[in-house]
């Protein structure tokens, strides 16, 4: 390696600019080429040049009158609408390159074809002639085309002369763009780009020797072909047309333009995002004892973590504490910095006890993690800026983060082995903002839509269903036990049932939560179907009502403390009482929730979704009635007798109707099994509860499957005329195209497995497709609107400060801050006022 | 010329569609309040094309700002302005 092209070695002096490896830039060299080569990446530029200009004068192929026109009319362009000017001079272009003749000096215009990728030939129509333009000529015409022309044509004749895009002379990077590596063995590997200079060097040489030598024209063509080749993989190997530059071992190799694009590529893989330090990646796993604004995290994670921490008077003891226990014990420190700057690393320190002494405010200890430090905690893909939350840090045995149920939903997280990421904040701003800004209690409102979306999940939508629904009495003990359980100590009111025995009802303890002004109705998720109520007056206790801190109606379900519901009685806590309050409310009674499921016990059982014989009768009549109503469409279709739906073939208006048969069936069947489940069947009560699961998988999972669909058809390919061997060609009824009768309690037979299975796999897929698609769509959209902000006259601009909105939204309102779809809820004003009318 | 007047006719029809909402040329004086409110250049404004059929439709030639007053769900009436630009 030539030392000019910078110092590489320790120690070495650079003979260029004298420094040492560590300050010298490197330097360029160069390869003087024997013929010049077309830069491939300037392809489109110089194709669309050579066209728009006169293959003799080298002008533009416009009237000198218009082009005169043209200039004048683009500068004032140019001032004043830069996008309009692009535009024009593309128009100005395509009118050029459609002249078949040269306006200035006569000549006949040959067509002009690229071959790609770096071959240029002319075609004369008259002659039917083929001419093959070498880069010789190619530069000659670039370098004929004057200044003013280039200017119509939108390009800069000042930083670039079009001729520049024909190489005559190479550059040759500084080593320390491709350093070699030496491996153990003592073998130097050199970098790929030093590998394809090598090619372009050796291919220079011997087309200089064979020009010198005066070899004939085919060799010297078909060597500057190579060179061309060499020249091109070596700019970017993932040319179309062109295979690609391989390594010995056969891997394609990675040059310039590889290095740079894609997501792995410089901008995007190393300066858009970047690895970091002080950062931690592992399992996640639940915790219902955190609080919802901390983070468990391993002892192992914490000895790795580290937080700087000013020695001051008032902490020196305690980092003193730290050293002594230095980087193996937890609670201790990995590195102290003096005053001037030196590092000591306490692995390699002997005598801790005497650096201990010797600290002095001033000092700057990295101490390991400890409980009450602030951490950022992520979970990918990060969608939202709930994504990533300021965490409270507490340690915990273990090797698994932990974190509290209720925000897996901000997250997107369940425990089948999801991984998360952690971040530790290195300077007081970092741990601010985290502390202030960024912390789970900022977050419980999304800006998305302004309501609330850290809250109950599952389990807690259960258990305070269990809790409030009106058969839950509870005795002292059991009352006390609830209450110790989420860490409230309070005496309990007085009981709703005195006599024979001292009982409260869950709806009691509750209320022990609720700040005492507190005002609050709406129905609750049962509220539907049957069970449907719409004011106070509700025989199923679907209703929820709270007067004055008390709730004395209705169950507590997913639309009164669930996550991602608007206008729930958490949202109104959360918007009346602060998210401090509601951070507290949710850590209290959410244990309590569990607490209560704990006691009770709560599952699904097999039995939950058997249903009676009656039941099953009933329903195989519901099904066979259809079945038979199937059998007649297709009696009509066969007769032509159907009617057709407008719009649609006659086949397609059968399948329609089919489908809107069965589908029927399944919801009717589903009905008829699911109303004769006992209300307290616990798999019932997650489903109306919206805990988990609903009506219809209860349908699929008691009473039947219904119609398999693949893009939204009854599933018909495989055979000809059917879909398996086992039924007749074509068949047109239910059980061929994909109805299964059977329950998953029943089990399914042969053929509706098949069925079930081709309607699965295409959910599967569909999820996959998607997924990448929106994640495409988003990135797109982010880098659409990343800069825009918010004036302080509520104008949206971007960054040039033109206006894109007049007014935020048209409302200037922040959607985190607004009630759903309004501006302020008028209703809830005038009932806390006025008394709540209905 | 008998094309012509067919398609300025289904241009003025189209100011009656009630999507369409009101779209009003402001005079310079008006201009200039407006850029001066907002502190800015007129081609840092909105643009709408000449050729869009609502700037042909009201006559709006290049260099005009143009007013429109819009519906809007939650914020009432909005005031937004366009720059007339050519194409």
């Amino acid at each position: 390696m030539d030392p000019k092209l910078g110092a590489i070695e320790p120690g070495q002096t650079c003979p260029i600019c004298g420094n040492s490896i560590r300050a010298c830039p490197g330097h360029f060299g160069h390869i003087e080429l024997a013929l010049p080569v077309v830069n491939v990446l300037f392809v489109k530029n110089i194709y669309e040049l050579l066209r728009a200009t006169c293959n003799k004068c080298g002008r533009i192929k416009i009237a000198p009158q218009d082009a005169e026109r043209y200039i004048r009319y683009l500068k004032r362009l140019k001032d004043r609408y830069p996008y309009l000017a692009r535009r024009f001079s593309e128009y100005v272009k395509k009118q050029a390159i459609k002249a078949s003749k040269c306006p200035h000096c006569g000549a006949e215009q040959p067509k002009i074809k690229l071959e790609k990728p770096t071959t240029f030939v002319e075609y004369y129509e008259e002659r039917k002639a083929m001419i093959r333009l070498n880069p010789l000529i190619i530069r000659s015409r670039l370098e004929r085309i004057p200044n003013e022309d280039l200017e119509i044509l939108g390009y800069d004749s000042k930083d670039s002369r079009p001729e520049w895009m024909v190489f005559t002379v190479l550059p040759v990077p500084p080593t320390s763009i491709r350093p070699s590596i030496l491996i153990e063995t003592g073998i130097r590997s050199e970098d790929d780009l030093t590998h394809k200079l090598v090619d372009i060097i050796r291919t220079n040489e011997r087309l200089r020797e064979h020009i010198v030598s005066g070899a004939p024209q085919i060799i010297i063509d078909d060597l500057w072909e190579l060179l061309q080749y060499h020249v091109t993989t070596y700019l970017d190997n993932e040319v179309p047309g062109l295979p690609p530059a391989k390594h010995r071992s056969g891997r394609p190799l990675k040059t310039l333009v590889q290095r740079l694009k894609g997501k792995e590529g410089r901008f995007r893989g190393n300066l858009s995002g970047k690895r970091v330090d002080y950062s931690a990646r592992t399992v996640i796993s639940p915790d219902p004892y955190l609080s919802i604004n901390e983070v468990g995290i391993p002892i192992d994670v914490a000895k790795t973590l580290t937080v700087p921490e000013r020695v001051t008077d008032l902490n020196i003891d305690e980092l003193r504490r730290h050293i002594l226990n230095g980087p193996e014990k937890w609670p201790g420190a990995n590195y102290i910095v003096t005053q001037d700057g030196r590092r000591i690393d306490l692995r390699y320190v002997k005598d801790r006890k005497s650096i201990a002494e010797s600290l002095a405010p001033g000092y700057i200890v990295e101490r390991h993690l400890k409980d009450g430090d602030i951490v950022i905690f992520n979970r990918q893909p990060s969608l939202h800026r709930m994504s990533m939350m300021g965490h409270v840090v507490k340690v915990l045995p273990g090797r698994t983060f932990r974190l509290h149920l209720a925000v897996c939903p901000p997250y997107n997280a369940d425990f089948d082995g999801d991984e998360m990421n952690l971040h530790v904040p290195q300077t007081e701003e970092a741990r601010a903002e985290a502390r202030y800004l960024l912390k789970v209690q900022y977050n419980i409102l999304t800006p998305r839509y302004g309501g609330i979306i850290i809250g109950g999940i599952q389990d807690y939508i259960s258990g305070a269903y269990m809790l409030t629904i009106k058969s839950t009495l509870l005795t002292r003990e059991e009352v006390m036990e609830l209450l110790a359980s989420s860490g409230i100590v309070k005496e309990p009111l007085e009981p709703a049932i005195l006599s024979p025995k001292r009982l409260w009802i869950g709806k009691q303890i509750v209320s022990m939560f609720l700040p005492e002004d507190f005002d609050y109705q709406g129905r609750a998720n049962i509220s539907s179907g049957p069970l449907k109520c719409e004011d106070i007056e509700c025989f199923w206790d679907s209703f929820v009502l709270v007067r004055k801190g008390k709730l004395l109606l209705g169950v507590i379900d997913k639309k009164i403390i669930g996550a991602e519901q608007q206008e729930s009685l958490l949202y109104w806590l959360a918007k009346e009482y602060g998210i401090e309050f509601t951070t507290k409310f949710i850590d209290h009674i959410f244990r309590m929730f569990i607490k209560i499921l704990e006691k009770r016990g709560f599952t699904l059982k097999l039995d939950d979704v058997a249903i009676d014989m009656a039941t099953k009768s009933n329903m195989y009549s519901l099904l066979n009635e259809s079945f038979k109503r199937v059998e007649e469409l297709v009696q009509k279709y066969v007769e032509g007798t159907l009617e057709v739906v407008p719009g649609r073939s006659l086949e397609e208006s059968l399948e329609i109707k089919i489908l809107e048969v069965l589908a029927e069936a399944r919801d009717r069947a589903g009905e008829e099994a699911v109303s004769n489940l006992n209300p307290f069947n616990h798999a019932f009560i997650m489903a109306r509860t919206g805990a988990r699961g609903n009506v219809l998988n209860l349908t699929q999972m008691a009473a039947t499957l219904g119609q398999m669909t693949v893009r939204g058809e009854r599933i018909w390919r495989g055979y000809m005329g059917r879909t398996l061997p086992h039924f007749k060609k074509n068949d047109l009824g239910p059980i061929a195209r994909g109805f299964v009768v059977n329950s998953f309690f029943n089990g399914l037979s042969v053929t509706e497995m098949f069925m079930h299975a081709a309607g699965g796999r295409e959910g599967l897929v569909d999820t996959a497709v998607r997924t990448s698609q929106s994640g495409y769509m988003q990135r797109r959209l982010i880098n659409a609107l990343q800069d825009l902000y918010v004036e302080y006259d509520y104008t949206v601009r971007d960054s040039t400060g033109s206006i894109i909105q007049f007014i935020y939204g048209e409302d200037g309102a922040d959607p985190s801050k607004t009630p759903y779809t309004t501006i302020i809820n008028v209703d809830r004003i005038v009932g806390k006022v006025i008394g709540w009318g209905r | 010329m008998v094309s012509k007047k067919k398609s300025s006719s289904i241009d003025v029809k189209i100011l009656e569609h009630e999507l369409v909402p009101k779209h009003v040329i402001v005079d310079i004086d008006e201009g200039i309040k407006i850029l001066k409110q907002y502190g800015i250049k007129p081609e840092q404004l909105p643009w709408l094309r000449a050729s869009d059929p609502v700037a042909r439709a009201i006559g709006a030639k290049p260099g005009d700002i143009v007013k429109i007053v819009r519906k809007s769900p939650t914020g009432g009436e909005v005031i937004v302005y366009r720059y007339v630009v050519p194409g």
